[in-house]
Formats: C-alpha cells, sequence, structure tokens
C-alpha cells in the first residue's frame, strides 16, 4: 500500500479511537456546560481549542462530533452498500427488462439528480433529525454502490467458474453469494471508503445548513455554522471542526485511492 | 452529421422521463412533511378561514394525483405557485435570483480551469518529481475541503487578517472572488487530476514522438498537440461537474451571502417554511443540471466522433 493510504488508516483508527473513547475520557456534561461569562474565550491550556459563544469547551465538542460524524458514515456506508449490491446484483445477474428498468431508468434519474440537493429537500420537509439524515443519505447513497455491483456481476457472470457451477445445479442465490460477490468484494471496498469520506462530507453539509442533528448533540458541521458568527472574535470556532472535518474526509480518500491501486496491479504498475 | 443528430436526439429523449420523474417527485415533496403542511408553513395561531384558504392553495383537498397533475400545469405554464402569507410568485423570485448563480458557477468554472490545466499538466510533464507529489496532495486537499469549511477560512485569511478582499455580498468583481475560489476548489482538485492522467495517456502516443523528431519545442509539444487531444475527456468532467458546482453553490451563497438560487432554497425557503419556494428551487436547480448534463453528452459527441451513444 502506498504511504497515502498508510497515513489514512492511521488517521481512521485514531478518529475511531477518539469516537469511542470519549465518553471514558470527557463527561458528557462537559459538552453543554455553558459557562457565558468565558463565551468565545481564545485557547488555553485547560481548553486547547478555547470556547464557543455559549462558553462550552470546544474540544469537547468536536471529540463527540467525532462519534455522530462516524457513527452517521457507518450506517449510511452498511446500509447503502447492502442496498445497492441487492439492486446491482439483481440487474446484472438477471438483465433483460429488469435490468432495463434498473439501469437506464432508476440510475438515470439518480445519477442526473445532484444528490446533495436531494437529501437537502428531504430533510428540509421531513424535519431534522439523525434518523432523517441517515435516511436521505442512503437514498442518495445507494446508486454508486448498485452501478459498480451491476459492472462487477456483469463482468464475473460470463466466468467459466460460474458457468460451471450453474452446470452443476447450483441455485441464482448461491452463484450469487458463493460465487460472484466474493469476486467483486474488493471494489467494493473502495467503494465504501470513498464513500465514507462521502457521507461524512454530507452530514456535516446538512448540519451546516441546520439540516443535521437538532441541539444540543454537537457536530462539526454545526460547530462550523456557529463559527461563521464570530469569524472576527473568535476564528478558533471556524479553525477547528473545519481542519476535523478536512482531515477525517482526506484520510478516507487517501485510503480509498491507496486500495484501489494497491488491488488494482495494472493501475500499480502505471503510476 | 446526420449521426450526429440522431444521436443528439437520442440524448434529448433520454433526458425526457428523467426530468418527468424530478417534477412528480418534487410535486409530491410536500407529503413527507411529518403532520401538516400548512402548520409548518404558517404556524399554530392561524384562523380556521386562513387554514382552508392556504389548504386549497397547496391543492391538499385534492387527491394525490391530481395534486400532482395541478403542479405539472404549473410548471409548464411557468407557474411554481406562491408564498401562502406574501403572495409574492415563486417563479419571478427564482427568475430574480437565477442569474447570480450562474455568474458564480461560470465564475468558480474558470477558477477551477485556470488552476488545474497548468497544475495538471506540469504534473504529467514533471511526473513523480517533488512537484507531482505535491500537485497530487494539493489535489487532494481541494476534494476534501468541504467550501462550507474553505469559505469561512478563505474569509478569515483574505478578508479579516489581510483585509484585501471584501467578506460577503454581491456586485463588484472583487466580491465574486472568494465565493468563486471556494465553489471552485474541488473541482480544481478534480480536474488537476484529470488533465495529468489524460496528458500521461496522450504522450505515449505516435503523434507526440512525430512532433518531438521534426523538432518542435517541448512547450509546443503539449500545448499545441497534447493539450487538444487530452482536454477531450476533460470537457465531459467539466459538463458534469458543472451540475456538482450548481449543488455546492447552495452551499457556498449560504456561507456568502450570495443573491442566488441556494441562497434563496436555504434562507427564504427552508428558514421560512415556504413549501412551494423550496419545490421550485429544487425543480429549477435539478432541471438545469439535467440540461448542463445533456449538452455536454452532446458536445462531447462532436468534438471526438469516435464516441456512439451506448
Amino acid at each position: 500500500m502506498n504511504p497515502l493510504a498508510k497515513i489514512g488508516l492511521a488517521i481512521i483508527a485514531l478518529l475511531i479511537l477518539i469516537a469511542l473513547l470519549a465518553p471514558v475520557f470527557i463527561s458528557k456534561e462537559k459538552v453543554t456546560a455553558q459557562d457565558l461569562s468565558k463565551s468565545l474565550q481564545k485557547p488555553t491550556l485547560e481548553h486547547p481549542m478555547g470556547r464557543d459563544e455559549n462558553g462550552r469547551d470546544v474540544l469537547a465538542r468536536i471529540a463527540y462530533g467525532a462519534r455522530i460524524s462516524m457513527r452517521v458514515a457507518v450506517i449510511v456506508v452498511l446500509i447503502s452498500a447492502l442496498i445497492g449490491t441487492i439492486i446491482g446484483s439483481i440487474s446484472g445477474y438477471y438483465g433483460g427488462w429488469i435490468d432495463g428498468i434498473i439501469s437506464s431508468y432508476l440510475f438515470n434519474v439518480f445519477l442526473s439528480f445532484p444528490g446533495i440537493l436531494l437529501a437537502i429537500a428531504m430533510v428540509a420537509f421531513l424535519g431534522p433529525s439523525i434518523t432523517n439524515l441517515i435516511i436521505a443519505l442512503c437514498i442518495i447513497g445507494w446508486v454508486g454502490f448498485a452501478r459498480l455491483m451491476r459492472g462487477q456481476v456483469l463482468k464475473v457472470r460470463e466466468y467459466d467458474f460460474v458457468t460451471a457451477a450453474r452446470a452443476l445445479g447450483g441455485s441464482d442465490w448461491r452463484i450469487v453469494f458463493k460465487h460472484i460477490l466474493p469476486n467483486s468484494i474488493q471494489p467494493l471496498i473502495v467503494q465504501a471508503s470513498l464513500g465514507m469520506a462521502g457521507a461524512v462530507l454530507s452530514e456535516a453539509s446538512l448540519s451546516f445548513l441546520g439540516l443535521g442533528v437538532p441541539e444540543p448533540v454537537p457536530s462539526w458541521g454545526k460547530m462550523l455554522d456557529d463559527g461563521r458568527q464570530h469569524l472576527f472574535n473568535a476564528p478558533h470556532m471556524v479553525i477547528f471542526p473545519g481542519l476535523m472535518i478536512m482531515i477525517t474526509v482526506l484520510a478516507f480518500n487517501f485510503l480509498g485511492d491507496g486500495l484501489r491501486e494497491w488491488l488494482d496491479p495494472k493501475q500499480r504498475r502505471q503510476s | 452529421m446526420r449521426n450526429f443528430i440522431l444521436d443528439a436526439t437520442k440524448r434529448l429523449l433520454l433526458a425526457v422521463p428523467v426530468i418527468l420523474t424530478v417534477v412528480t417527485l418534487v410535486s409530491l415533496l410536500i407529503h413527507l412533511v411529518p403532520g401538516d403542511p400548512v402548520r409548518l408553513a404558517l404556524g399554530e395561531q392561524i384562523s380556521p378561514e386562513e387554514y382552508q384558504r392556504a389548504y386549497r392553495k397547496l391543492n391538499l383537498d385534492k387527491p394525490l394525483w391530481e395534486q400532482s397533475v395541478l403542479y405539472w400545469q404549473g410548471v409548464l405554464r411557468g407557474d411554481l405557485g406562491e408564498n401562502l402569507l406574501t403572495g409574492r410568485s415563486v417563479a419571478e423570485q427564482i427568475f430574480s435570483r437565477y442569474p447570480a448563480t450562474i455568474e458564480l458557477t461560470i465564475a468558480s468554472l474558470c477558477v477551477a480551469i485556470l488552476i488545474a490545466i497548468p497544475l495538471g499538466v506540469t504534473s504529467a510533464t514533471h511526473r513523480r518529481s517533488i512537484l507531482d507529489y505535491i500537485a497530487s496532495v494539493v489535489a487532494l486537499l481541494g476534494i476534501s475541503l468541504p467550501n462550507f469549511a474553505l469559505g469561512p477560512l478563505l474569509m478569515l485569511i483574505f478578508a479579516v487578517w489581510f483585509s484585501l478582499l471584501p467578506v460577503s455580498g454581491y456586485g463588484s468583481l472583487e466580491h465574486l472572488v472568494l465565493p468563486a475560489i471556494t465553489l471552485g476548489a474541488a473541482l480544481s482538485a478534480i480536474l488537476t487530476r484529470m488533465v495529468r492522467s489524460s496528458v500521461l495517456e496522450e504522450l505515449n502516443e505516435d503523434y507526440v514522438r512525430t512532433a518531438r523528431a521534426k523538432g518542435l519545442s517541448e512547450r509546443r509539444v503539449i500545448y499545441k498537440h497534447v493539450l487538444k487531444n487530452g482536454l477531450i475527456p476533460v470537457v465531459t468532467i467539466l459538463g458534469l461537474q458543472f451540475g456538482i458546482l450548481l449543488a455546492g453553490a447552495v452551499i457556498t451563497e449560504t456561507v456568502f451571502n450570495w443573491p442566488g438560487i441556494g441562497r434563496l432554497l436555504v434562507v427564504d425557503g427552508i428558514q421560512n417554511r415556504d413549501i412551494r419556494l423550496v419545490q421550485g428551487c429544487v425543480l429549477a436547480i435539478s432541471v438545469t443540471y439535467i440540461f448542463v448534463n445533456m449538452l455536454t453528452d452532446i458536445v462531447y459527441r462532436l468534438l471526438d466522433p469516435r464516441i456512439k451513444l451506448s
């Protein structure tokens, strides 16, 4: 694996640790504890990332924000991958009119529509909550997986071992799950890694627009939005959440790109 | 040429079911509201008469299919409904904000091209050099820094710390600079990688060797010969990304108080719970997106006759 991918992997491991261990080191009260007399306080030794307009500790909110970011991204990618894999496999395996409807109509509609706009519209009408956010992101997320899976199935389906399995009387389900899926798993992993980057970004975007997690749960996107009002006197409120989002997305992109290169020997030689 | 017209028509027809679906979905968006859409828009303190009036205005007294059909008829007439409180026409508001959005997206497209072509070409001609490495990291940074984080950071640096440019607003060229960079950054990153791989591929072609053999300067070989062919795939990406720019404009406009359709959607539509306005903005952005994608596809084919509609 290339060094950037390793760096990405290390950052992701660290983020997951932060998300898991945040409640152990930082009490939940600290995230919401207000101290208006210390509103917008600059970073100090005690509060390395400063305080926000309500005097809440930014570091604590960043750490708890990692929990939201990671949780939403993991759930969205898992559900999207599951739905996408099933729909893509059906489309590629059965072909014919089913494939016609799925690939030339459904894919077309979803791909010629700006995904994030659909998510914004949906959450705007459904009302902001974690569940609605996840639903909206899954609805725009599954298409990438489905399209990838369909392509994989179309390719793998023609291999001799699949023909052999069919000749031996293997059922459709068995062929798809035992033979086609294991041979398509690599590109799916790459897509999942890039999908995580996308999900973190989309969650932050929606939260930034006030369409994500409701108060008082901290989210990086919402923290950025809060900080925008105090750009002049408290830039730390924008800088830290902005950096966190960037580092997270970058790490998943590094990993995804690295994995793609690593798993595809043709690309490895080229670059 | 006949083939091209046939292809173009085919591509146009492909967009029809997409637009049909999008308009129908948008017309039914209102039913996603948990509870009562009228109360959501007008609040709890309204008289029963006001309630009934708004209820009928949103066609909620009609069956689902008729609501959709009525919305469709409105769209075809250019009537996207009006604000329930003020009676302002949605279509009028959208038309007055549309130019600002197009201005911003085109400016950021220019920013992206101006950054991506020199950076991508240098990266390809100096492959595996430190320059190439830096360019690829910069490109990944550009993709990873969301515009709602980049925007405030740029504001902080150029408007607050160095006071070079206005923080936000609309009007002069100076106002355009930061939003255009913010919106164009991600695209320039994607384009840089495209240009790099495309130029790398072209460099192996025979005509490059011929051009070099007849003694042309390397500069001339790259900019006169390689780029001409290398930019063809870049054009498609450009078109597809123009649509993504439109979606990104929603956030960038909110950050910079840019009076475009995105801000109309977020501030006037979503925050003021103006249902018809949200529908109208979503519709306007989506239809623009679909048309730009279609046009790109057609232009792409015109540029490279080898490509057939699949």
